[in-house]
């Protein structure tokens, strides 16, 4: 439709062919079906259970196409280059268009193009041209911004329009999936994203950075003050709360609580609550119960104590624990490990789970060790993130919503009502062009006719 | 009674919408349509109820919540959406053909909600992930962009259905709407679903934001609601395009609902280094 019509150089081939639809139409297709790779293979896992799960040569396969990180991996980035190179170009190719036709001082109406519009209507009317043209008018001024009349010999044209800019629409949509491509980007570069375990009472001020091993120093140090953990009687967890300081120079200079939802943010630094656990008890306290008397002697341990116990039952030395303790295939999670050793020095070895302390009576032993209490105390796991590209992709997120609203709810409208006298009567006529949304033009269109045929009505 | 009867007893009030908007399509009688309608609302009525006395409940068991936080809730509010546009859509353009095919699958959806051993009606309290304002509005905009893609979907399958029987003379297709009836209504739907598809996923970023310090995660779920936005996407630039018109465009529909259903049920099965839900 411009003047370009030398069959030009590569470039120019190059420029168009990146400006088409059907370009758009299958980087937009490529992208959602190689999007399902990633999750149909679970990302970023463990190489050695990867290994296993697919075999040696399909692994490396993978691992030369970067199928473990996809969405990172060069070739998915490529087509979200390509994605954005058609945007830019396809955007740069409309745009002069578009703007001649909203920023123009005197819009040129086209009365042929509404003649033959598909959204019209046409009838005769009993009134004079002169007081038509005062009713239309202010029927037509009402619904629209910009309005022009031009004489005839034997009647007049009505021009108006309304929603001109709602063209650009469309480029704020483009524009917005631009911003957040290149926020991601500035995020993957520029950010970090890492998990540190704070046990209570103890600050740290480096993290451990996600997808690799590698620290990081984050200026200024967390102590994690306190943590609580509270369930619903379901079991079901209810909430985490930590209680952390920020620490700059040995003075904590912010303390918040932090829930899930609700994160401590600190010089452009996020930190999330994200898990928690349960460190060794310093102190467990035992009840050693005798087979032969029924006794119970109760004794509180530290790790590394040892016990000796009355009537001649032996010895208990309390060693250390483990995580997870697998017990016929069942995981019965963090359980303490100690010995209990006989006069004649035979060790057996005692394992007591945390969460079953009667675990011991199975075995049936001359004495069962059950736990009776230990002193609780957590650590907090915490997410720590900085990501600068965020405030470019809210702003992506608010354009883009902004940006569909218009293209798809608003419409840059134009109407004409011509009205001619012929020998004693009058014909009018009402037909308007839309941008888009024909239905909504369409019903504006037998609207202002009607209304326009009642007057007529009463009048005459 | 409890919320959960209602519903149940929902799931047969639009069990008998179907029905009757089936009957008055296949025999061309215009009272039971009209019947319809009035079922089909006040079955919407009574999903509307539901979910507001479901809500109440949580309250009583003294861990208020919307009640949008599982897979049975999120079936009866996609059930309820799909009856609410539908209705919009008939007063509109005064089209009942349409509630055929429309009102199964708000039947289907509260059904499977009610029937299906895997989904519990149980009130649960939420975990602290959940705990969160945008998971209403994160919920709220993903299903109205979900049962607008239904529609779209159903009228595609119209559209299909009646191109391939555009020659023939008579038939129950003889009062079907036509063909750029169709073609534009799946627009409409498709434009709207997109719109709130979008909202649904920038809510839900902006909520993983707030909960996990990261917007974007790839994880499945996420990922395939990506790749349902990709599908529409793709339908929305190949309408530009001559070639694309009509049955392409339905077929791209129909598509895009596949992944709509992967989005929402499928996701389950696939295997996943972490979950939504699971967090602390
Ligand atoms: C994720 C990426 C994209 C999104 C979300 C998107 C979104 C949209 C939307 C919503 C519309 C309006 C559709 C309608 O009027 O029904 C549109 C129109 C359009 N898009 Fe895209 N688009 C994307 C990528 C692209 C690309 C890569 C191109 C490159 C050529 C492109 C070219 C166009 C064109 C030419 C129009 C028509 C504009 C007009 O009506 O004047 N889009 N796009």
């Amino acid at each position: 439709m411009k003047k370009k019509q030398t069959p030009a150089g590569f470039f120019y081939r190059l420029w168009k062919y990146f400006a088409s639809i059907n370009l758009t139409i299958a980087i937009l297709l490529s992208l959602a079906i190689t999007s399902i790779i990633g999750t149909v293979v679970p990302q970023n896992g463990d190489p050695a259970i990867y290994r296993h799960e697919y075999g040696d040569s399909l692994y490396s396969i993978f691992s030369f196409f970067d199928v473990f990180d996809m969405y990172h991996s060069w070739w998915f980035r490529l087509q979200l280059l390509i994605l954005t190179t058609c945007i830019v170009v396809c955007s740069i190719d409309r745009i002069s268009a578009t703007w001649k036709t909203i920023f123009v001082k005197v819009p040129r109406f086209n009365i042929s193009r509404f003649r033959n519009a598909s959204e019209k209507q046409e009838f005769i009317s009993d009134l004079p041209v002169d007081h038509l043209k005062k009713v239309c008018r202010s029927i037509v001024e009402r619904g629209f911004g910009y309005n022009m009349i031009e004489d005839k010999v034997n009647g007049f044209c009505i021009f108006a329009e309304k929603g001109r800019w709602t063209r650009l629409g469309v480029y704020a949509v483009h524009l917005s999936v631009i911003l957040l491509i290149f926020g991601g980007l500035l995020g993957s570069i520029f950010g970090f994203d890492g998990y540190i375990k704070i046990p209570e009472g103890q600050t740290v001020d480096r993290i451990r950075l996600t997808g690799s091993e590698k620290a990081h120093d984050l200026g200024f140090g967390i102590r994690c003050d306190d943590f609580s953990v509270r369930f619903y009687d379901s079991g079901a967890p209810e909430e985490y709360r930590s209680r952390l300081s920020i620490i700059e120079d040995g003075k904590p200079v912010l303390k918040k609580d932090i829930i899930v939802n609700d994160p401590l943010r600190y010089k452009g630094i996020n930190i999330f609550q994200s898990s928690y656990g349960m460190l060794r008890p310093k102190q467990i306290t035992f009840n050693f119960e005798s087979k032969k008397t029924g006794k119970v002697y109760v004794e509180e341990l530290a790790f590394g104590d040892e016990f000796d116990l009355p009537e001649n039952l032996g010895r208990f030395v309390l060693r250390n624990t483990v995580n997870p303790y697998i017990f016929h295939g069942n995981n019965l999670g963090k359980s303490v490990v100690g010995a209990l050793i006989s006069d004649r020095n035979e060790a057996v070895d005692i394992v007591i789970p945390f969460r079953f302390k009667n675990f011991d009576r199975m075995r049936r032993g001359d004495v069962s060790i059950s736990i009776q209490d230990f002193s609780r105390s957590y650590y907090t796991g915490l997410q720590v993130t900085n990501d600068p590209g965020v405030p470019m992709v809210y702003l992506g997120f608010i354009i883009m919503i902004a940006g569909f609203y218009i293209t798809f709810y608003m419409s840059h409208q134009r109407l004409c009502v011509e009205v001619i006298q012929d020998s004693n009567k009058t014909r009018v006529m009402v037909a308007g062009l839309a941008s888009r949304g024909n239905m909504r033009m369409k019903s504006k269109v037998n609207k202002i006719s009607r209304r326009l045929v009642e007057l007529s009505r009463v009048r005459g | 009674m409890n919320s959960s009867n209602i519903l149940s007893v929902i799931t047969f009030v639009y069990g008998l919408a179907a029905a009757l908007y089936v009957f008055s399509w296949v025999f061309k009688n215009k009272l039971s349509g009209n019947v319809a309608t009035w079922v089909m609302f006040s079955g919407a009525c009574g999903n509307a109820a539901g979910i507001i006395l479901r809500w109440a409940e949580s309250y009583r068991l003294g861990y208020g919540h919307a009640p949008l936080s599982n897979m049975y809730e999120s079936l009866i509010f996609f059930s309820f959406t799909i009856a609410a546009i539908y209705l919009v859509i008939e007063r509109k353009y005064e089209d009942r053909i349409v509630g055929a095919f429309a009102s199964p699958l708000a039947f289907l959806a509260l059904a499977y909600a009610s029937l299906s051993p895997n989904i519990t009606d149980r009130i649960q309290p939420l975990i602290p992930a959940l705990k969160s304002n945008w998971l209403i509005a994160h919920v709220i905009t993903c299903f109205l962009g979900y049962a607008a893609f239904a529609i779209a979907f159903v009228v595609s399958l119209m559209f299909l259905l009646r191109q391939r029987q555009e020659s023939r003379e008579w038939g129950i297709l003889d009062h079907f709407p036509g063909l750029s009836f169709l073609d534009g209504l799946n627009q409409q739907m498709v434009m709207f679903g997109f719109f709130f598809l979008s909202i649904g996923i920038i809510t839900g970023a902006v909520w993983a934001n707030s909960a996990w310090g990261r917007y974007w995660g790839w994880d499945p779920k996420e990922t395939w609601s990506l790749i349902t936005w990709f599908v529409y996407a793709t339908l929305l630039h190949a309408r530009m395009q001559r070639g694309w018109h009509g049955k392409r465009i339905a077929y791209l529909s129909i598509v895009g609902f596949g992944a709509v259903i992967f989005t929402y049920f499928g996701v389950n099965y696939l295997p996943g280094l972490h979950s939504y839900g699971q967090s602390g």
